[in-house]
Formats: structure tokens, sequence, C-alpha cells
């Protein structure tokens, strides 16, 4: 699995790693960290179209809900069960054990609008401050 | 123009932020929401021991010839059961019925007793208590800004405070003992919001930090963790107490919040006691009732409860459960006679989620099977 610095985040605080046509999406690791415990996972549906920037899953910690937007459009072409059956999962390997879905994309120049690494790291710092 | 209150800081703030603490501002104070993770910390409190900044909640003194009377007039629970060295849970009652605050009052002499109530209701309880003084002889007096608070709470906790303070392990539930601590007269009391067994100590804030980071010390060998408020909240919960402006407020009824062993109606008169008699006669029409999800997701305040297709109320408390694995929650229902088992749905993310009415408390701690 990819590194961070391998990736391009959202400002929705997914990251998504493309191999040619197909795209890995999860949570970022700084995501995971500001939910806390999180406890429950619904992933979207086998072969789901999703669009970019909608809500197609939704991730729980004890104290909030968190939904995940597609980075892309495309849709969805592999499900990751053990991070659904095992949501702590994302707290402990949120870039690898626990990447959430996979994409096939239909619009593959969509990725170039996500922000890498440092433009991501600016970004929460901006969030946050 | 604006003006924002200052959000306060307890005196262990500083100890909070050093021992890992993510701040928040709840309900105007600065506290911890979590350290290391809300399961962590709760698995310790319900397996061996957890410390917990309380410093926000309020202490009223209620003191005079007359104490005992203003307080057997303004709370639905017979103080009489509050006996030297004892407290008892109670309602504080408007004239409607419902709750100016749910509190414990400890009996710490003849005519002297310690009120503990919620920091968001201090004030408002102090007022209400002072209001109904009238010319009688008693003295009110709101000490909140006066003590600082910490709960020690978990099964192994009694094992630590048999070092710090034997005559507290000898105390029963609601026990109350005054100690002098580090120069200070303070109060230990064996109570808690947890479902546990453990103690409060309220402490003049010069101590609190020495107090603190004495039983972080003493909890070493049972690996004791700092713990924040959402521990506090899952822990409460699993345990049926409670929550003050979230299950019940002025509006709501002892009887109507399932607390019914509270009201005592044959102590004589208190405030809004034919309200409650009548009620008790004729029934209420909705009811806090526990509920546990059957399928996936984590129920939230707000989310609305049905049976069979029909509405019957919101929730007014829910969380995942951590020591059930699955969501729980209570919310008041419009049907107040539903048995454990019958089938209901919570609606989560505008999907109907299969749910079953429970038993509250949904989960029984050391606190619950407590023998000394």
């Amino acid at each position: 699995m990819p590194k961070q610095e391998e990736v391009k985040y959202t400002k929705t605080h997914e990251w998504i790693f493309v191999q040619g046509q197909e795209a890995t999406v999860g949570l970022s690791d700084h995501a995971q960290h500001e939910m806390g415990d999180i406890v429950f996972v619904e992933l979207p549906k086998p072969a789901q179209a999703v669009e970019k920037e909608k809500p197609c899953a939704v991730v729980e910690s004890v104290k909030s809900a968190f939904d995940i937007y597609a980075p892309v459009s495309g849709q969805i072409s592999a499900l990751n069960e053990e991070a659904a059956k095992e949501p702590a999962l994302i707290n402990q390997s949120p870039m690898d054990k626990a990447w959430l879905f996979k994409i096939t994309l239909s619009n593959p120049d969509q990725v170039k609008d996500l922000m890498d690494w440092n433009a991501y790291q600016d970004f929460v710092k901006q969030a946050t401050h | 123009m604006t003006t924002v209150a200052a959000v306060r800081k307890t005196v262990l703030n500083e100890t909070m932020r050093k021992a890992g603490g993510k701040m928040v501002d709840f309900h105007g104070w600065e506290l911890p929401i979590q350290f290391e993770g809300i399961l962590k910390e709760h698995a310790a409190v319900r397996n061996s021991a957890g410390i917990f900044d309380v410093s926000h909640m309020g202490q009223i003194l209620v003191t005079g010839p007359d104490s005992f009377k203003l307080l057997q007039k303004t709370n639905a629970n017979d103080l009489r059961k509050a006996t030297v060295g004892k407290g008892v849970y109670s309602h504080l009652l408007n004239e409607k019925g419902g709750l100016v605050d749910d509190i414990i009052a400890f009996c710490l002499a003849l005519n002297r007793y310690l009120v503990i109530v919620n920091a968001t209701t201090s004030t408002k309880d102090f007022n209400w208590i002072s209001g109904k003084a009238g010319k009688s002889n008693v003295k009110v007096e709101n000490k909140s800004d006066d003590y600082s608070m910490v709960a020690v709470q978990g099964p192994n906790v009694p094992k630590m405070m048999e070092i710090f303070a034997p005559e507290a392990v000898k105390l029963p539930r609601f026990g109350i003992v005054e100690k002098k601590i580090f120069g200070e007269d303070c109060f230990i009391s064996r109570t808690g919001y947890t479902g546990e067994d453990g103690f409060e100590i309220t402490a003049p804030h010069s101590v609190i930090v020495d107090i603190w980071n004495k039983m972080m010390e003493l909890g070493k060998p049972y690996n004791i963790v700092p713990c924040g408020l959402g521990a506090r909240d899952t822990l409460r919960l699993e345990s049926g107490y409670l929550l003050y402006g979230a299950d019940v407020d002025d509006d709501h009824t002892t009887y109507e919040s399932n607390y019914g062993w509270v009201v005592c109606l044959d102590k004589g008169d208190f405030t809004a006691k034919n309200i409650l008699i009548k009620q008790k006669t004729e029934g209420i029409t909705r009811k806090l009732t526990g509920l546990t999800l059957k399928g996936g997701g984590v129920p939230r305040t707000g989310c609305k409860i049905f049976k069979s297709g029909k509405e019957l109320g919101e929730l007014a408390s829910a969380t995942y459960s951590p020591t059930l694995k699955k969501g729980i929650g209570v919310g008041y229902l419009s049907e107040p006679n539903l048995k454990p088992g019958e089938a209901l749905e919570v609606e989560i993310h505008g999907k109907m989620v299969p749910a079953e009415v429970s038993k509250v408390p949904f989960h029984k701690g050391t606190a619950f099977t407590f023998k000394l």
C-alpha cells in the first residue's frame, strides 16, 4: 500500500491512490485521529455508481458520524469487508489494512483537482488553527 | 455587539492537558473529551480503575435547624434516608413536577447538608432552594466556586483507597466521610456516575492537583487511566443514569423519566406532590424507555423511534455501548407501557434500523452488585 506522500487528498479527508483506471479510497490518518475510536462502517453497495463529492459511505466513532465522499466519479469495483467487520482497523491502519473501497474511474481528469500531501498538510493546519 | 462568555477552566486544566486530554467546551467549561481513547478509558473503569476531573459539578451547603425541612419539601426522595454520613439520590422538583435538577443530598451532621448538583444548573438550583427557604431558619450557600472534585471509579479503586483513606473503604454506597487531605477539609463519598464501585473526592482548589497525582500514583498497580467526558457518557448511559438537560429537564417529571423509585409519596408534603400522585394513579402519557439496536450503526440523540411504522418519539441520549458492543439509547416514547423485547425501529441516516425495547440499566457494574 502507498505512503502518505504518494496519494492525493480531498478537503473532506479521504485519501485516494490511483493505479491506471482504478483508485483505492480510505480515510486520512488525520481524520481517524480526530474522530477517535471508530466502531461502525457502512460501505457503498457493490458496483454502486458514485459521484465526485457526493457521500457514499459512513464511518462512525463513539462520539460522531462522518460521511465519506467519493473523491472522484465512477463505479465501485471492490469493498474492504475486513474494515466493515473490524472498524478499529481504521484507527490502527488507515492507509493500509483499512482502505475502504475501490472505484473504476469514469473521469480520470478529476484526480488533478485533488491535493497532494503538502497541500493537504497545509489545509489541515489552516482548518485546525 | 456580541459578547462571548469566557470558557471556565478547572484547577486541573493544566494537569489534564499534560496528561494528553483533548479539551472541548462542555457547556462553558473546558474539559477533556478523551485522553487516549473512549474505548480504552471505558474498559479501564469497567475492569480496573479510571479517574475523572468533575470539578465543574456544583456544591450547595444547606445548614441550620430547618435544613432538613427545606430539603424534604423541595425533593421527591425522602431525606430521612440521608442519615448522618449518608446521601440520597433525589430529584429537585418544580411546581409542575418537572426536574429543577437531579442531585445527591448528603447529611454531614445534624442540620448540615451538602448537596451535589449539576454544573449547568448550580445557580438555578441555588436560587430555587433559597427561594423556597422563605423565613425559615436555614442558611443556603452556593459553594460551587470553592470546590474542585475528582471521581475515581472502577472495581480496583477500593484497593487503592485502602492506603489513602481506609475509613472511606468502610463506607456503604452513598456514604460520605469528612477527612483532612493535605491539610484541607475534604469529603470522600462512595458515589459515581459510571455504574462501578468508586469514590468522589470533593476538595478545596488548593489540594486537588495533589489529590489527582496521589490517585494516579496509587492507581499505578491497577493501570489507572485518566478519563474524559466521552467515557463518562458511555459509562453512565450503560448504567441508566440520567443526564440533566438531555434525558430530564424542567418539563419532564420523575415518573416520566422512569425513576419512580425516587418518589416517596409517604413522607409528608413536598413540591408538586399532588401532580405526582395524579400521574401515579392515572398513568403517564410518555416514558423514558431504553432500546438496543439489533442492526448495525450508532444511534444518536434526536434519531426518531418507530413501532410498526408509527413514530413514538426520539432518542434523548444514545451511543455505541462499548460493553455490549451495540447501539443503545433512551428516549421518551408516547406508548409508556412497552415491554422489554418489543420490536422498534430507529431512523439512522434516513434508514430504519431494527431495535428492541430494553431494560434499563443496560449493564450492571459493581455499583449495582455492591456489598460491604
